[in-house]
């Protein structure tokens, strides 16, 4: 099943999909009403809990930044306020050369895991939602790396669209992912060349801290994470669990 | 978001409760930069902090005052990381200095617990989001009722032995300011806390003993410390 979480008619709903007869892409509440994917606000797909994040677990990515491959994962952390939903605008200030999109597997947990082995790891997933995670990588400093000002930026971790089950995703170690600007392929990799794996996150994770229902891993992301612009349409797609659109804007929306 | 568990910390003024996201600004008491010394501009840092050097304390870290404390197998001494928390009222986003504490609900004490760890270009995140990590309480006071929180003592007790006593007039930018240099890119929202700063060099403690924080007007926070089983 997939779910999404939607705003509209006055509400909070859960949403599922709905295909139009004349093909068009929408949505169906539990209560029955469908809407076209525009009328509705998405939001991300969950009440979500801890952000983890992993930096640097494709082994191309990191040689792209010039960096080894790390002997033990690079986890960050991020707080709620960054989260967004799809077909959102986030801004890219006006003073930054460089600023990229990340598209990544999310894992959501549902079920409390501590101290959880490799081979029981997959059964405290709940499912999956795709993820971009910008970077402005002007505002990187050596301290506490990557900081907060980079990567926890409001409205700068795009999540959704929908929560997929885990029951649907055969294998989330064989999921193809890409990244279309502007509809231009520019990102392109397969979850089978992450360093660190779902079970072996959740192993590594659960070995230090109790990970709960609600709780979201992002995987980390490919080479190919290249500039952006205002203006730009960013479409990260992950085989199995849909696409998630995301627009570029600049400081003029914010009253900057 | 909910908050672990094992929380519990009374608040009586709107939002009325901690929505679980806790913030901790590093390197913002004047002797933290201090104890580091001239390596603040060799590699790998090459120059001192611009903005705001923050870290997460996840909701697996929260814990009420009074909640024990695990100290992993293999770690002889934790840090005791003294901070007074912020704790949020309003949303607040791209604050000025001069009305930001208008956002703040109240104070608390924190206990930002870590295992010592050096350098801080990249630590990895056992060293300080471990569960129970971040004992915090162990009440939210009111803004009104505390004049100036740049003009606080904190003091760290081991075993009732006083083992640091620091002062929030020296932190590098004061609570107002470090909000609105904070909010300029990310919106704090009620019930978030900010944890302001730790003075270096941080208080230790092994498994058997116990940690009290007194800051003024905020009572204490007191956990016991015990060998943990992973």
């Amino acid at each position: 099943m997939r779910l999404a979480r939607v705003a509209c008619a006055g509400a909070i709903h859960a949403a599922q999909p709905q295909q139009f007869a004349d093909g068009r892409a929408g949505v169906r509440l539990t209560d029955g009403r469908t809407f076209s994917e525009d009328e509705v606000v998405w939001l991300p797909p969950l009440e979500v809990g801890t952000i983890i994040a992993l930096g640097l677990n494709y082994a191309k990515r990191a040689k792209e930044l010039a960096f080894s491959t790390p002997e033990e994962p690079l986890v960050f952390l991020k707080g709620p306020g960054t989260l967004l939903g799809h077909r959102g605008v986030t801004r890219r200030p006006a003073d930054v050369k460089f600023m990229h999109y990340e598209c990544e597997l999310a894992v959501v947990i549902g079920r409390s895991a501590r101290g959880v082995r490799r081979g029981a790891a997959l059964a405290h997933v709940a499912g999956y939602c795709i993820a971009n995670d910008y970077a402005i990588r002007d505002y990187l400093e050596n301290w506490y790396r990557p900081n907060m000002r980079v990567k926890n930026r409001d409205g700068a971790t795009v999540l959704g669209p929908w929560l997929v089950d885990a029951a649907d995703v055969a294998d989330p170690g064989n999921l193809e992912l890409r990244t279309y600007v502007n509809g231009k392929l520019t990102q392109q990799g397969n979850t089978r060349d992450l360093i660190s794996d779902v079970p072996a996150l959740i192993e590594y994770l659960s070995s230090f801290m109790t990970l709960t229902a609600g709780d979201v891993i992002l995987t980390g992301t490919p080479e190919g994470a290249v500039n952006v612009d205002v203006g730009d349409e960013v479409i990260c797609e992950i085989e199995g669990l849909g696409r998630l659109q995301n627009t570029i804007v600049g400081d003029a929306l914010f009253g900057r | 978001m909910p908050l672990g568990p094992c929380i519990v910390v009374t608040m009586d003024v709107p939002p009325y409760r901690l929505s679980g996201t806790v913030y901790g600004a590093l390197l913002n008491h004047h002797t933290a930069l201090q104890a580091l010394g001239d390596a603040i501009h060799r590699p790998p840092y090459d120059r001192a902090p611009q903005a705001p050097v923050l870290y997460l304390k996840p909701r697996n870290t929260l814990a009420a005052d009074g909640a024990p404390v695990a100290v992993p197998p293999g770690v002889a001494e934790l840090e005791i990381g003294a901070s007074l928390g912020v704790v949020i009222g309003r949303p607040a986003c791209r604050l000025s200095a001069d009305r930001a504490l208008e956002f703040v609900a109240g104070y608390l004490i924190v206990n930002d617990v870590s295992v010592p760890h050096l350098p801080y270009y990249r630590p990895s995140i056992p060293f300080k989001a471990r569960d129970g990590f971040c004992p915090l309480g162990p009440r939210v006071v009111a803004r009104a009722a505390l004049t100036n929180p740049d003009a606080l003592t904190i003091r760290v007790f081991i075993d009732g032995e006083l083992k640091q006593t620091a002062v929030t007039a020296e932190l590098v930018r004061p609570v107002a300011k470090l909000l609105a240099d904070v909010t300029d890119f990310m919106t704090l929202l009620p019930g978030d806390v900010l944890a302001v700063g730790v003075a270096s060099p941080a208080p230790r403690i092994r498994a058997g003993q116990r940690a009290r924080i007194e800051i003024d007007g905020l009572g204490r926070l007191e956990n016991p410390f015990m060998a943990g089983a992973s």
